[in-house]
């Protein structure tokens, strides 16, 4: 053996593995099979015929020659395993793997059933012929679905000289679940296989393609486990899929591949390779035979790159009342500095147990096994938050019965009722702000106008709650920020703007910056809970405005200069100005929001104490039932939180109605209708943002039915809610009407034409003075007092006196006012 | 008391013996555990075995069993382990049962195809935080009573104990005195007997001089006591950060265990063996430190503790249910008597003194989605400055198993760490105050709290106790994102005026009494009771939470009724949040008079006391109004 690496094809298992996992192979091998082999297989004995490389010589054919062969330490040691011919020695092998095995050769890989021959064969038929025409990765952007995908994928390898092939396990299983089988079980044998075989397709393809080195086949989405909690002994030595977050990455470290070692004599050098971390130093010159002249040259010696990350479980995959557990990855090769700390990201790789190796000298050892992960490959799952859409990367995987459960609850007639109750039930009522809630949590269908010009259509519902102190707002809040996955719970009062969109930091160690993302960036596609809407500074709020029509956040910082897409809901609380609700005031006068905001609003509720017997009657009873019932009790009457929590994650992945005919004529109908309440009174009484807000309403009312379609009842449902929301929030205290311009515009209709009458009697007031070019200010405002039969507060009286000043009929100077 | 005590003294012995006669058949874990189970449930059997909380390590006896009372303060990551391995000497190859076990002894062949992997997972336990000395010092009576097993002589260290602890014990001796107790209390500088266990106050957030000593995260300042290293095998998923266990395992104190940290490392050694380097020195410190000062358990058993009153028996059997029904006849009575008493500790405000007792029993019982039933914070403003709080805290530290006090001082607020916080250099959990036992008494003074400017972690300790009074939660701070652990914590705030903090109800303390030498007259209010009186306190506070309650569709309809009746006279005057409150005491008031269903004259009386606590607050109010 000239050059032991010169192929990586597959590797002996090593023998020091924890056996857990032989279980499969020990019954299969007879026991004096087992003797006969040695640990250390001596290279040329009879057992190492079937060795593919010396089959292959190498990589096959041409252009191949010119392609280095690239170490893969994620495998583990890169040395040949033995294989073995199961023929002779079992001939009562088990049924699948005899039966396939029968017509071929009998020869596999030591210490698993993996033929090489076979399984290269059926890994080269899966290249060439899958294909998967539903496919909706990312990954397979621009392919034809028609054609085998990864042939595709091979000519791109060819065109983009990167070479590296990703393989869909799930791709793998649905074409052949043994192949499958084989590759979860024993990955250090069959994925150099799978090297081997790709590399020689590639090469017969395209023989002239210069790479870097050979391709490299990394799997990935192995459907074993998904959990690290779930990971168990079972699971050493097999390749697993788990998701997780980073939480530190160690700095590059070089780990010894191959050692150099020359005679301090006769300059004879010798190469060793590397056997699980540790070096058998030649003591014998092969040369010379002088004893122990060998030194280890560092500068020859081959090295790879590794890297140390730890992994923690991501929050949602674990039980409550307990802490994430974290897992050692190591990275190694190009793989090294692909993720940071806080990404997200699922992990292929061989998971791994080491005997911890204490001191030689002492007997007694520690019993206990290091566990790690040597990845094979990363997938970040919140990479595509900068740009484009992530509807797959929190898809949660429903099982049959549980989607089949959702669906009865969905048919069932009273199910927009059913879910609004369920929702926080310990709040009493507020029927219809639950329904808002619940809307708002289905949200409506994205859409995108991009090719117009106008960009992405907002989906996402906003809701404000006004209200006195006290009327569990706060409640409401937490039960919306514990019921979705992507929450953010922030108060008004503690959060800045940074706080709210993101901060450039600068890592104290590697001097990198690094973009630190805020509650509004970190709801994305979820619910960002805002309390205490009132109390935040007018810096922080103005932030809101983009997000809350354009759903992004723009960062101009420290060099960076992006776009983070920010589609969260906003439910927001605020308290009145006052201390309580002022019934003769307007929503805009008691909670003093600048009205722009206001306005993006899609639904503005006011909770307020009712006062009335029955509801006190009720409200009573809930409290009193709250207080005495058991757990049981509860749980019978509400729908399970749990339950909710999957309902609206099914509907938010699955279901994206469209509006039907008569859907958009009502629509219509009823802006226009909206429109006409104002025009008879002057005023303007609907916008299209009015419009885009039922849209939206009547989008995610027809989510809650899981209905393809936004029918006219949905409409109506919309509607019936806004007239609510409206009737609640944008009546003229002064005139008992809806005004919508309350709203938009911070004013009602009335009020603004009361604003010009006071101007205009300040005027006439002046005027019939006479010739006087300045007064006293507070002697004039003393006068229009005096004067006005209604009250003039001294904010009107400003407000007058600006409006004249813009007519250029006077100037106001300190506290003298001149005319002009 | 049987003459062998073997199962205390060599349960490794049992475990091996049954291992052998097994067969590899694995049924026989399952019978270990109940052999231990079926010997603990034997009466009396659980006193036999030694505790970690009372006996000093270095007294008790390697591999022997014992027990230790506490709080599972950090959960380490599930590591994999031998389970069954076979030694390396072919002469004498024999397969050996790892469980239970740190190393492995002999020889492993690494190799044997006989090998059997498992999983455990470790739990980083601290003794109960803010433990009562008294707590303390009854428990460990009990242990010394019985005849431990070991050769450890608990006279001797009794006598220290009383050193510190016995005006506790003895006030009527009249050795007992105000400034003797603040000396033992945990604000004291402490003695330096225990130095070596004692947590460094965790203020100091990352002592640079961690490697000569070592932190042991405990969640509270001048705690000591022996930090543990649990090996748990059996129902993982039972468990939960922040319970209260009391475990019984198999002590490990192997030398081996201890990682010797090399500040430099061999580059060689991380050249080629990268698996091991990989650890930074904080984390093997936190994860591996010297089995001398954190002793590792093997867990046979635990139990988890509905309370760690040592007053009342701790399981749930049919002695304790015995124990109930005798004690509810007296129920009325030592009500009345501790009333009283706390009229006289709260300068005779008898309202205020019905307060702090239905606060003492109070407990979070259940929680409807985010909302927790049962929790009454109560806010006592108005309290008389100089150290009159400080007394406060010391009453009330005597009469509940576990308490804490929390000086609001501007510098606390902004030094010291409350809501614990991962690290993940160490890869581990960094305690902080608020990560308390359930039912733990938190005393917050928010009359040491003067003016000035809270700086951002100041900001985020008065946000975390807030959340903890409104939600009963802690956001613990994992860095990228928080995680939320539900708590069940008694918060009771003294103060000048209202808090700052959200409270479930405020009561001005009216003094009737002024008198002239604070000290002196608390002291004398002490020394008036008996040690028999103090525990019948004890025991009547402990019992009263854990009583189960109902309504009756009568009284709901009564109440109903009432909150309409009211409502109707002024719709401002009583809003579903006092009707909140008001249950709440109803279902306080009965069951601290030992009933278990709400009357009407409950209801009413319940009704009243608010009523009376309204009132004050009003005239409270009118008060300050006047002199803006």
């Amino acid at each position: 053996m000239s050059s032991p690496t010169s192929t990586p094809v597959g590797s002996k298992r090593s023998r020091d593995d924890i056996p857990v996992t032989r279980k499969l192979y020990r019954n299969r091998l007879s026991e004096s099979y087992l003797q006969i082999l040695p640990s250390e297989v001596d290279m040329s004995s009879p057992l190492m015929y079937g060795t593919p490389s010396s089959r292959l010589e190498g990589t096959p054919r041409s252009g191949v020659r010119g392609t280095p062969v690239r170490q893969r330490p994620d495998l583990g040691s890169a040395r040949k395993a033995p294989q073995v011919d199961l023929h002779t020695e079992l001939p009562s092998a088990d049924g699948a793997v005899a039966s396939e095995q029968a017509a071929g050769q009998k020869l596999v890989i030591w210490g698993t059933d993996v033929n090489v021959g076979t399984c290269k064969e059926k890994f080269q038929r899966f290249l060439q012929r899958f294909i998967d025409p539903t496919s909706n990765e990312d990954e397979n952007a621009g392919l034809d679905l028609n054609e085998p995908l990864y042939m595709q994928k091979l000519e791109e390898i060819s065109v983009i000289g990167d070479p590296v092939l990703n393989v869909n396990c799930s791709h793998v299983q649905s074409f052949d679940a043994d192949l499958y089988r084989q590759l979860i079980s024993y990955p250090q044998e069959v994925i150099p296989t799978f090297d081997m075989a790709v590399n020689e397709l590639f090469f017969e393809r395209f023989p002239d393609s210069i790479l870097e080195h050979q391709i490299q086949v990394r799997p990935y989405n192995a459907l074993k486990t998904r959990n690290m909690r779930s990971l168990n002994p079972e699971d050493i030595d097999q390749m697993i899929t788990i998701s997780g977050m980073v939480i530190r990455t160690s700095q590059l470290i070089p780990e010894m591949q191959e050692a150099f070692f020359q005679c301090q004599v006769c300059a004879f050098s010798t190469r060793v390779e590397v056997d699980r971390g540790r070096i058998a130093e030649p003591a014998v010159c092969r040369n010379c035979n002088t004893t122990h002249s060998l030194a280890l040259i560092h500068n020859r010696s081959a090295f790879s790159d590794k890297q140390m990350i730890k992994v923690q479980e991501s929050p949602d995959d674990m039980p409550a009342g307990q802490t994430p557990h974290t897992t050692i990855v190591y990275a190694h090769n190009d793989l090294v500095d692909k993720v940071q700390p806080g990404d997200r990201i699922n992990i292929t790789g061989i998971y791994r147990a080491v005997p911890m190796r204490e001191n030689p000298r002492q007997s007694t050892v520690k019993s206990v096994y290091k566990t790690h992960i040597d990845v094979i490959h990363f997938r970040k799952t919140d990479e595509k938050r900068l740009h484009g859409l992530d509807e797959d990367s929190d898809q949660k995987l429903f099982t049959e019965e549980r989607v089949q459960t959702l669906k009865e609850l969905a048919a069932k007639p009273d199910v927009y009722e059913r879910l609004s109750s369920a929702l926080a039930p310990s709040i009493y009522e507020q029927e219809d702000i639950k329904k808002g809630i619940l809307l708002q949590l289905f949200g409506g269908t994205r859409k995108d106008f991009s090719q117009t010009g106008r960009g992405n259509f907002r989906a996402e519902v906003n809701i404000l709650l006004c209200g006195d102190p006290g009327t569990s707002k706060s409640q409401l809040l937490q039960y919306v920020f514990n019921l979705v996955p992507r929450g953010q719970y922030t108060s008004g009062k503690g959060s800045s703007a940074v706080g709210l969109t993101a901060y450039v930091m600068k890592d104290p160690e590697t001097k990198q910056l690094v973009l630190q993302t805020g509650a509004l960036v970190l709801s994305d596609n979820g619910i960002c809970c805002i309390d205490e809407f009132d109390k935040m500074s007018d810096s922080t709020r103005s932030v809101l405005h983009e997000v809350m029509e354009q759903q992004t956040i723009s960062i101009a910082k420290a060099g960076i200069i992006c776009q983070l897409n920010a589609r969260t809901s906003v439910l927001a609380a605020a308290n009145p100005v006052e201390s309580q609700w002022n019934p003769k005031k307007t929503t805009i006068e008691n909670i003093q929001l600048p009205h722009t905001l206001l306005s993006r609003f899609d639904l503005i509720f006011l909770m307020l104490d009712p006062q009335d017997e029955a509801y006190d009657r009720r409200l009573a009873h809930h409290l009193v039932a709250l207080y005495y019932q058991s757990e049981e009790q509860i749980e019978e009457e509400f729908l399970d939180m749990a339950v909710l929590k999957d309902y609206i994650a099914y509907a938010r992945t699955y279901i994206n109605p469209r509006l039907n005919e008569e859907a958009s004529q009502a629509l219509i109908e009823a802006y226009v209708d909206m429109r006409k309440i104002g025009s008879g009174r002057g005023m303007v009484s609907a916008y299209p943002r009015q419009l885009e807000s039922l849209i939206r309403l009547a989008e995610a009312h027809a989510k809650v039915r899981f209905s393809d379609k936004v029918e006219t009842v949905d409409v109506e449902e919309a509607k019936r809610l806004h007239r609510e929301a409206l009737k609640q929030s944008a009546t003229d205290p002064r005139t008992g009407f809806v005004d919508i311009s309350i709203l938009t515009t911070g004013m009602s209709a009335t009020a603004r034409k009361r604003k010009e009458e006071v101007a205009q009697a300040l005027k006439k007031m002046i005027q019939s003075r006479g010739k006087t070019p300045a007064m006293k200010y507070q002697q004039l405002f003393d006068d229009l007092r005096g004067q006005s039969k209604a009250a003039i507060t001294k904010d009107m009286f400003e407000e007058a006196l600006r409006a004249l000043a813009d007519e250029d009929y006077l100037t106001v100077t300190g506290k003298t006012v001149r005319l002009l | 008391m049987p003459s062998s005590h073997d199962w205390i003294n060599k349960p490794l012995g049992v475990v091996e013996a049954m291992f052998a006669q097994s067969n590899s058949n694995p049924e026989w874990e399952a019978k270990v555990l109940e052999y231990f189970k079926g010997q603990l449930k034997e009466k009396e059997s659980h006193s036999w075995v030694p505790s970690l909380n009372d006996v000093p390590l270095h007294y008790l006896k390697p591999n022997s069993l014992v027990k230790f009372r506490c709080l599972v303060q950090d959960m380490f990551d599930p590591e994999f382990y031998m389970g069954v391995y076979e030694t390396v000497d072919p002469s004498t190859k024999v397969l050996r049962c790892g469980k239970y076990k740190d190393v492995t002894e002999c020889g492993v062949d690494l190799n044997s195809r006989n090998t059997v992997t498992a999983e455990r997972q470790t739990f980083y336990c601290v003794p109960i935080p803010g433990e009562s000395p008294w707590a303390k010092e009854i428990s460990f009576l009990s242990a010394a009573r019985v005849v431990p097993s070991t050769s450890y002589v608990p006279s001797r260290q009794k006598r220290s104990y009383e050193e510190d602890d016995d005006m506790d014990t003895q006030p009527q001796k009249t050795k007992w005195s105000l400034t003797e107790l603040q000396s033992s209390s945990p604000h004291g500088n402490g003695d330096s007997k225990r130095q070596e266990t004692e947590a460094p106050s965790s203020q100091t957030t990352a002592p640079s001089d961690c490697s000569s000593h070592l932190d042991l995260n405990f969640p509270l300042p001048g705690e000591r006591g022996p930090a543990c290293l649990v090996k748990v095998y059996e129902g993982l998923d039972s468990f939960k950060l922040n319970d209260t266990l009391e475990i019984y395992g198999i002590l490990s104190v192997n030398p081996v265990l201890t990682v010797i940290v090399y500040p430099y490392r061999d580059p060689s050694l991380l050249l080629l063996n990268p698996t091991e380097s990989m650890e930074t020195p904080e984390e093997q410190r936190a994860h591996d430190p010297p089995a001398s000062l954190v002793p590792r358990l093997h867990m046979l058993y635990a139990r988890p503790l509905q309370h760690n009153n040592p007053l009342l028996p701790s399981a749930p059997t049919e002695d304790q249910s015995a124990f109930v029904s005798s004690f509810l006849v007296e129920m009325a009575s030592v009500r009345a008597e501790l009333l009283a008493y706390l009229t006289h500790v709260l300068l005779g405000d008898g309202l205020a003194a019905e307060y702090l007792l239905l606060h003492l029993i109070s407990n979070v019982y259940t929680r409807r989605d985010v909302l927790p039933l049962g929790k009454f914070t109560l806010n006592l403003s108005g309290c008389p400055l100089n150290s009159y709080t400080e007394r406060l805290y010391q009453i009330v530290q005597q009469l509940v198993p576990c308490s804490y006090r929390l000086s609001m001082s501007l510098h606390t607020m902004n030094s010291m760490r409350l809501v614990p916080k991962k690290d993940y250099v160490a890869n581990r959990l960094v305690s902080g105050a608020l990560q308390l036992a359930r039912n733990t008494s938190l005393f917050l003074d928010e009359t040491q709290l003067e003016q000035g400017q809270l700086d951002s972690s100041g900001v985020r300790n008065i946000t975390a106790l807030g959340n903890l009074i409104s939600w009963q939660k802690v956001d613990y701070d994992f860095s990228y994102h928080q995680m939320e652990f539900p708590c069940n914590i008694n918060v009771l705030v003294t103060s000048e005026g209202r808090s700052l903090l959200p409270s479930d109800c405020q009561v001005p303390l009216q003094p009737q009494v002024t008198p002239p030498n604070m000290e002196e007259y608390l002291t004398t209010i002490h020394m008036a009771q008996f040690t028999s009186q103090i525990n019948k306190f004890r025991v009547y506070l402990s019992l009263a939470r854990t009583l189960d309650y109902s309504i009756s569709d009568e009284v709901t309809k009564a109440v109903e009724d009432d909150f309409v009746d009211m409502r109707k006279d002024d719709p401002q005057s009583v809003t579903a949040e006092d009707l909140h409150r008001m249950l709440v005491v109803a279902r306080l008031l009965s069951l601290s008079l030992g009933q278990t269903t709400l009357s009407r004259d409950g209801w009413m009386r319940a009704k009243h006391i608010d009523m009376l606590r309204r009132s004050r607050t009003e005239q409270q109010k009118s008060l300050n109004g006047n002199e803006p």
